[in-house]
């Protein structure tokens, strides 16, 4: 066993580049670093961060200018957030239903908890 | 890139090191060769490097066969053994006569990796430096060849840690869609972020040749609190971070190559392997 974590590697590359764009690392309409790069400075397979790209391109989230590369698109920020609410609102919403469930933890007790948090 | 056919080859008359292997080695991959000590991995690259000859079967490289050694072959081919002799020579001198061979060599690309690999006494004497030093030297030179098919033949072997990374870094900066890089290795570790084509030898044979998009559509590879019994599954271990499983992908989920898991599951199933791989070469 190597990785603890099986999610494909480049849905992990592709959420790194998000997490680059919320961060303004990347900007909105700058061009992103080129495949080899990227490859590079992450020890990972070309290949592999092709897939990162494409599954981005076709989120809208980047797209390709030819001959020049990858640039992100006007409309990012609000796309990478929307697909990120789908993902906390498919996955790590029900599996806090289940902790809840099986740990007796009623909803009064999580609007408690988000209260304490929010005076912080 | 390289096909083989119906390959055959032994030391000694009445044992095949190489019992009949066909195979397709694709372009623009980097191919992890793995499998068991003594298997035959080293005297499989050394065949396709032309530096031993088949029994019976062919191989075409590049367009070449390989044990003729012509030029077109031998220019576009870098071969790095897991042992090697250095002469007596400085690295300069070393690179001054080693390039004229490789038409495609890029002396700034050379120094570059040098300096990734914090080498920066170009004078020093290649016999005088430790394995590592040596070996990272080769690699750089190798890389910095640009040729079309680099063989490597446990390249990480004697690399400290930091080198290990800066290994990983030159190679990916070296090598474009035309380069075919084969990796022969134990250290999966080290490469499995590098690595995007799997071959698995064991006793002579390969058994299991596939990218690693194939080997995702076909196999799940999972982790899970508590281990549950079905059918599909091919290997599970425990590990501190729940039970680990590799299955078949009947519901195309997608998942991420685990190599060791790999590794175990194919050793534990190879008939399975075998039909949920058919070589596409045939027997």
């Amino acid at each position: 066993m190597i990785t603890q974590d099986l999610n494909p590697i480049y849905l992990k590359l592709a959420d790194k580049i998000c997490d680059n764009i919320l961060w303004s690392k990347y900007e909105v309409e700058g061009r992103i670093p080129s495949v080899r790069d990227f490859a590079a400075d992450h020890e990972v397979n070309p290949n592999t961060v092709m897939r990162a790209f494409e599954w981005l391109q076709q989120k809208g989230i980047i797209y390709n200018k030819r001959g020049l590369g990858y640039y992100v698109s006007h409309n990012a920020l609000d796309l990478i957030k929307t697909i990120r609410k789908e993902g906390f609102r498919k996955e790590i919403l029900p599996n806090v239903f289940k902790q809840m469930e099986q740990l007796n933890i009623s909803i009064e007790d999580i609007i408690k908890e988000y209260e304490i948090y929010k005076r912080k | 890139m390289i096909e083989i056919n119906n390959l055959k080859f032994g030391y000694k008359r009445n044992k095949l090191v190489i019992d009949d292997i066909s195979l397709h080695i694709r372009k623009g991959y980097i191919h992890g060769l793995l499998g068991k000590n003594g298997t035959g991995k080293t005297t499989l690259l050394k065949l396709v490097a032309g530096l031993l000859f088949p029994d019976s079967g062919e191989i075409k490289a590049m367009g070449f066969e390989p044990m003729k050694r012509k030029v077109g072959f031998l220019s576009d081919l870098f071969f790095l053994p897991e042992e090697f002799d250095v002469y007596k020579m400085s690295i300069e001198n070393y690179v001054k006569t080693h390039s004229v061979f490789y038409p495609n060599f890029s002396e700034e690309d050379f120094y570059n990796y040098l300096e990734e690999f914090e080498i920066t006494n170009k004078k020093s004497k290649l016999n005088s430096l430790s394995f590592g030093t040596k070996k990272k030297v080769i690699i750089a030179f190798g890389l910095a060849t640009h040729a079309k098919l680099m063989i490597l033949d446990e390249p990480t072997n004697g690399l400290d840690i930091p080198s290990k990374a800066q290994f990983r870094k030159i190679i990916l900066r070296a090598m474009t869609d035309e380069t075919t890089i084969i990796i022969s290795t134990h250290q999966v570790r080290d490469l499995h972020n590098l690595i995007d084509s799997i071959l698995i030898m064991d006793e002579g044979k390969i058994l299991l040749a596939a990218n690693n998009q194939e080997i995702t559509s076909k196999l799940y590879f999972g982790i899970e609190a508590q281990p549950i019994q079905t059918q599909d599954k091919l290997y599970s271990e425990d590990t501190i971070g729940g039970n680990v499983f590799v299955k078949e992908n009947k519901n195309f989920e997608e998942s991420n190559i685990d190599i060791e898991l790999l590794f175990n599951a194919v050793f534990q199933n190879k008939a399975k392997i075998q039909s949920l791989f058919p070589n596409k070469k045939g027997e």
